[in-house]
């Protein structure tokens, strides 16, 4: 496995007003790693995707995206990220095509590079078929493979998944989680996935567990599991959270 | 190759506007009614009530719904204006406006693009609706309707920056009734939309004061000078000052840094 830093986060903090929402965090993700962002609601994980992802300022602490930093050099750091948010992002008039077409330009890809990358990326989810289809008419699953689809377009180093599979059925989440895994490892991609199912973690993933905005545990599923002396994932991840509850 | 993709990224964003515009037909009605309704009702209504004298651009004595149509193609783009302020705020309740936040370019060129989609819109409203006027007899000489384009590209691109403006202040959807109270409805009837400046002189000097400054009156009368081949200098300087106030500070208030986008906690 190749160990370059996809993405980089030191001694991160941020406050609203003040409501401190992290707290000196450190996250690395190396690219090829499905990095798992556990921690219950509340924790400080949409805080920190909105950070890496420009949506508020870093005032203490750096983030790096393949080395560009985020508030320096911001548009060769977007430039690496593909990015499925929490809610859905589709707009809900246009069809499949059209929505990827629209992100595509908005990456700066041609017309006859984007129709290839959307048929490449749509064949590898089974959803080419459907790109004719207005995104409404889609169910959860489908426009969750969309948005990924649509994340992968512009070809990304790093990809950030803010809790993907919430509200989807089970068959629907294990496609999503099989194949965002298979991904990292294809595709030398970091992933930086945030959740709150245990289920969804890989023996070989690396681990972050966060809590009331502060790193509890990091590193790979097994050097978390022999930090806590905890027999699963499950296990440490309720030690992790609970200790500081009481 | 960094010109080619803010070229592309301009015309994907136009692009999506126009195909989301077509896709809402009643969108599209509703902002041809509303003036339709003004023009056909109120101003056929208010045509022996109110007399209008020979002031310019007009030459001669004209009807009520002759001196009203610039206002009402203003209308179209107030109107039009809030509604992109409106679904920008809908984009970032339901996230949409995240996938252009986080595109590989300034922030300032894609809030122009959205502005410049947005303004592509009313124009097409702004034409559909003096085509329907013409037919009811309501005709501007015909190089009025080339000179009037440049015209609406400024009026519609400051109304547009208002309502961007506005969209970076309006923490939820529901804070949108409160713009149509206190922002579209006192920037539409304190202003020369429906009568003269000396005529509101007439009843009283405040509401004479705040039509003068109301940015809304000089994109109005610059979009009437024009209809009629004439350049109004004053409207020209003031509404291209207006649309680069109201855009500097949207742009402050989309920055992450120091805006509203702080300001407003967990996004």
């Amino acid at each position: 496995m190749n160990n370059e830093i996809a993405l980089q986060v030191e001694q991160l903090s941020f406050a609203y007003g003040k409501k401190q929402a992290l707290k000196m965090v450190n996250v690395d993700v190396p690219t090829g790693t499905c990095c798992m962002l556990l921690g219950p609601n509340g924790a400080g994980k949409s805080t920190l995707f909105a950070l890496i992802t420009r949506l508020y300022d870093t005032r203490e602490g750096a983030i790096k995206l393949c080395g560009y930093d985020v508030k320096r050099n911001h548009l060769q750091a977007l430039s690496q990220l593909g990015v499925v948010f929490q809610q859905p992002t589709l707009d809900m008039d246009l069809t499949v095509m059209q929505n990827l077409r629209y992100h595509a330009a908005l990456h700066g890809i041609g017309r006859m590079q984007a129709s290839q990358r959307i048929q490449e990326e749509l064949e590898r989810l089974d959803m080419y078929e459907r790109r004719k289809e207005q995104v409404r008419k889609l169910n959860g699953g489908h426009k969750r493979r969309v948005e990924i689809a649509r994340a992968l377009l512009h070809e990304p180093r790093l990809l950030l998944l803010d809790e993907p599979t919430v509200g989807l059925d089970m068959p629907s989440r294990k496609a999503i989680v099989e194949h965002v895994h298979a991904m990292a490892e294809e595709k030398q991609l970091a992933v930086l996935w945030a959740t709150h199912l245990i289920d969804e973690v890989y023996d070989n993933d690396h681990l972050v567990v966060i809590h009331r905005g502060q790193v509890r545990a990091a590193g790979c599923v097994t050097e978390v599991l022999q930090t806590t002396a905890a027999e699963s994932v499950q296990v440490a991840y309720d030690t992790l959270t609970k200790e500081v509850r009481g | 190759m960094m010109v080619l993709h803010y070229w592309r990224a301009l015309w994907g964003v136009i692009g999506r506007e126009l195909l989301r515009f077509v896709h809402q037909r009643e969108r599209f009605i509703s902002a041809l009614v509303r003036p339709l309704v003004w023009l056909f009702v109120f101003a056929a209504g208010f045509r022996a009530a109110l007399g209008i004298a020979i002031s310019p651009p007009y030459e001669t004595y004209i009807l009520y719904e002759v001196y009203i149509t610039p206002g009402l193609i203003g209308m179209i783009q107030l109107f039009n204006g809030m509604q992109s302020s409106l679904s920008m705020v809908y984009d970032r309740e339901m996230g949409s406006m995240r996938i252009l936040m986080v595109c590989p370019l300034p922030r300032w060129f894609l809030l122009l693009s959205k502005l410049i989609a947005g303004t592509s819109v009313s124009i097409l409203q702004a034409y559909v609706f003096l085509g329907i006027a013409w037919l009811y007899e309501i005709q501007a000489p015909l190089e009025g309707y080339l000179y009037v384009l440049p015209a609406l590209i400024l009026s519609g691109l400051m109304l547009g920056a208002l309502g961007l403006l506005l969209s970076s202040f309006i923490k939820q959807l529901e804070n949108f009734a409160g713009v149509m109270n206190f922002v579209i409805f006192p920037m539409f009837f304190m202003s020369t939309a429906l009568y003269p400046l000396w005529k509101i002189q007439e009843s009283s000097e405040l509401l004479h004061a705040l039509a003068q400054y109301n940015p809304f009156s000089q994109a109005v009368e610059l979009i009437r000078f024009a209809l009629y081949g004439q350049l109004n200098e004053y409207s020209l300087i003031y509404t291209s000052v207006a649309f680069m106030l109201f855009m500097l500070f949207a742009i402050i208030g989309y920055n992450p840094s120091k805006g509203m986008m702080v300001r407003k906690g967990r996004g």
